[in-house]
């Protein structure tokens, strides 16, 4: 579904940030990047959603190659992804249910569909009250979870998520965690790059480790080994 | 389609002086176009009446002979550029004089003009260059004496004309440029006052061309306005003049729609170069 192959994206100023990465990432897994900052995790999701292409390499995305994808391909590929970050990126000036809302209508949804699909979805991720909230009149868990509805509104195959819970405190972060296992259960893959070791540490999910741009561990492989090795 | 619109109208109430301020800098653009070109066309106007009677009067010496000069005539009308080439004798001459000059007639009593013979040439071969030939081929007879024609007003109406049209293309495109300097920057803090909002839009699969849209609208938009606005200056300026000055003509429908596209086009090439530069650094 998602394949790296050979992949290094060097910038002119500060170097390689990602250095002969090969991965594959499967139909509804559930992967943590981690690794310090700087490691390349950042980088690595961005060319996944193609905001920044291989200097060599490919990757692949559902069929979208980075080496061929125009522009127009790329705006596609990506009202199938769901992307979310650390600083949420919600519109201040718009109320949640406008923030989910505006996802679909820039992509050009028929209107008639938009309510019902914003309410659905609001309520998956735990806010359907609070639709008419301004992003200022939430906490910060609850407006990840809007980022997250937003990402969600288009049916993802996949959820990116650049340190979702980084701004959070640790209730906020075990419930979002919480959320997009729920979500992930549903059958949407997860890719979340994550400093926070400890909840990678009680999880039983893939957990690739940069280094350097490099990947320096991959539990996949490890259990791929050890399965194999007996 | 709706939103599109909307988000064009947005920039409008963000930056009012701005906006403005295109709008009057493309209707001082096509208000110079619209000012000249009137100039230029009623210019025109004028010297297609004045064409009309476009006339060499070759002098004829006297004791001419009559079969010499009707020959003459005959060569003449023969020239590719002329229309006809009628002789007049001595007595038309004195009648013809005396008729135009009504109530001082007497003044010709006994008086003799000399034979002429009149020439008027082709439309389509008016302009000073041609007439000024057919006049030295036709002083080339050896018995003519001075050719006549309105030489120096025909040439000097040209130049105006010309002038005219000069200033008002240099002047015109001239604040067509500014105008798109100005449009340009209005869409450069447009889209960067809406750079979170354009950023989010790519993350969720907007396209370029849907991102860029309102932007364009805008632009042409304001071209349009702007034209309203020197449609309605020029107007104002031509109904002055009638009043005050002189008889004019107006452009026609197609002149005036045409200029209205035109305040479009500057519009929308002043945004679209803006939009591209910019959305990239979004």
């Amino acid at each position: 579904m998602i394949r790296f192959t050979h992949v290094t994206k060097t910038y002119q100023r500060t170097g390689t940030a990602v250095d002969d990465v090969s991965l594959n990432i499967g139909k509804g897994e559930f992967v943590f990047f981690t690794g310090p900052s700087g490691a390349g995790k950042t980088t690595l999701l961005k060319m996944v959603y193609m905001e920044e292409r291989p200097t060599s390499g490919e990757v692949r995305v559902s069929g979208t190659s980075s080496i061929t994808a125009r522009d127009r391909e790329v705006a596609k590929l990506r009202r199938k992804l769901g992307i979310v970050f650390q600083d949420f990126r919600l519109l201040d000036n718009r109320t949640a249910e406008q923030n989910v809302a505006f996802a679909l209508e820039v992509t050009g949804t028929p209107t008639a569909v938009i309510g019902p699909k914003v309410a659905r979805v609001l309520t998956q991720v735990g806010l359907s009250g609070k639709g008419t909230a301004y992003p200022r009149e939430l906490s910060g868990g609850e407006q990840q979870r809007v980022a997250i509805a937003r990402a969600l509104v288009n049916d993802p195959f996949v959820l990116i998520a650049d340190e979702p819970t980084g701004n959070l405190d640790d209730r906020a972060t075990r419930g979002i965690f919480q959320l997009l296992r729920e979500i992930n259960g549903a059958g949407t893959a997860v890719m979340m790059a994550t400093h926070n070791l400890e909840l990678i540490r009680r999880q039983e999910f893939r957990t690739i480790e940069m280094n350097r741009g490099a990947v320096v561990f991959d539990s996949h492989e490890q259990g791929a080994r050890q399965a194999r090795d007996g | 389609m709706k939103r599109t619109i909307r988000d064009a109208l947005i920039t409008f109430r963000r930056t009012p002086l701005l906006s403005a301020l295109s709008i009057t800098t493309i209707a001082f653009s096509l208000f110079a176009f619209g000012l000249f070109g009137l100039v230029a066309l009623n210019i025109r106007n004028a010297l297609d009446k004045l064409e009309d009677r476009v006339e060499l009067r070759a002098f004829v010496a006297d004791g001419t002979a009559p079969e010499a000069l009707a020959s003459a005539a005959s060569d003449i009308a023969n020239y590719p550029e002329v229309l006809s080439a009628t002789m007049v004798t001595q007595e038309q001459a004195l009648a013809r004089a005396k008729s135009e000059l009504g109530d001082f007639r007497d003044v010709f009593e006994g008086a003799t003009l000399p034979a002429s013979i009149d020439v008027r040439i082709k439309p389509g071969s008016r302009d000073p260059a041609t007439v000024k030939r057919v006049a030295s081929r036709v002083r080339a007879f050896s018995f003519i004496d001075d050719v006549r024609y309105g030489e120096e007003w025909i040439e000097k109406l040209y130049r105006l004309r010309n002038i005219a049209g000069i200033a008002g293309l240099v002047l015109g495109l001239s604040f067509a440029v500014v105008s798109m300097i100005i449009i340009g920057a209005t869409i450069r803090m447009a889209v960067l006052s809406r750079a979170q909002e354009i950023s989010i839009m790519r993350l969720v699969g907007a396209t370029d061309s849907y991102i860029r849209r309102p932007f364009l609208i805008e632009g042409i938009t304001k071209g349009i306005l702007g034209g309203l606005l020197a449609l309605l200056l020029t107007y104002v300026a031509r109904t002055l003049i009638d009043k005050y000055l002189i008889q004019t003509v107006f452009f026609d429908t197609r002149v005036t729609l045409l200029g209205l596209l035109f305040g479009a086009l500057i519009g929308l090439i002043g945004s679209s170069f803006s939009v591209g530069r910019h959305l990239r650094r979004v």
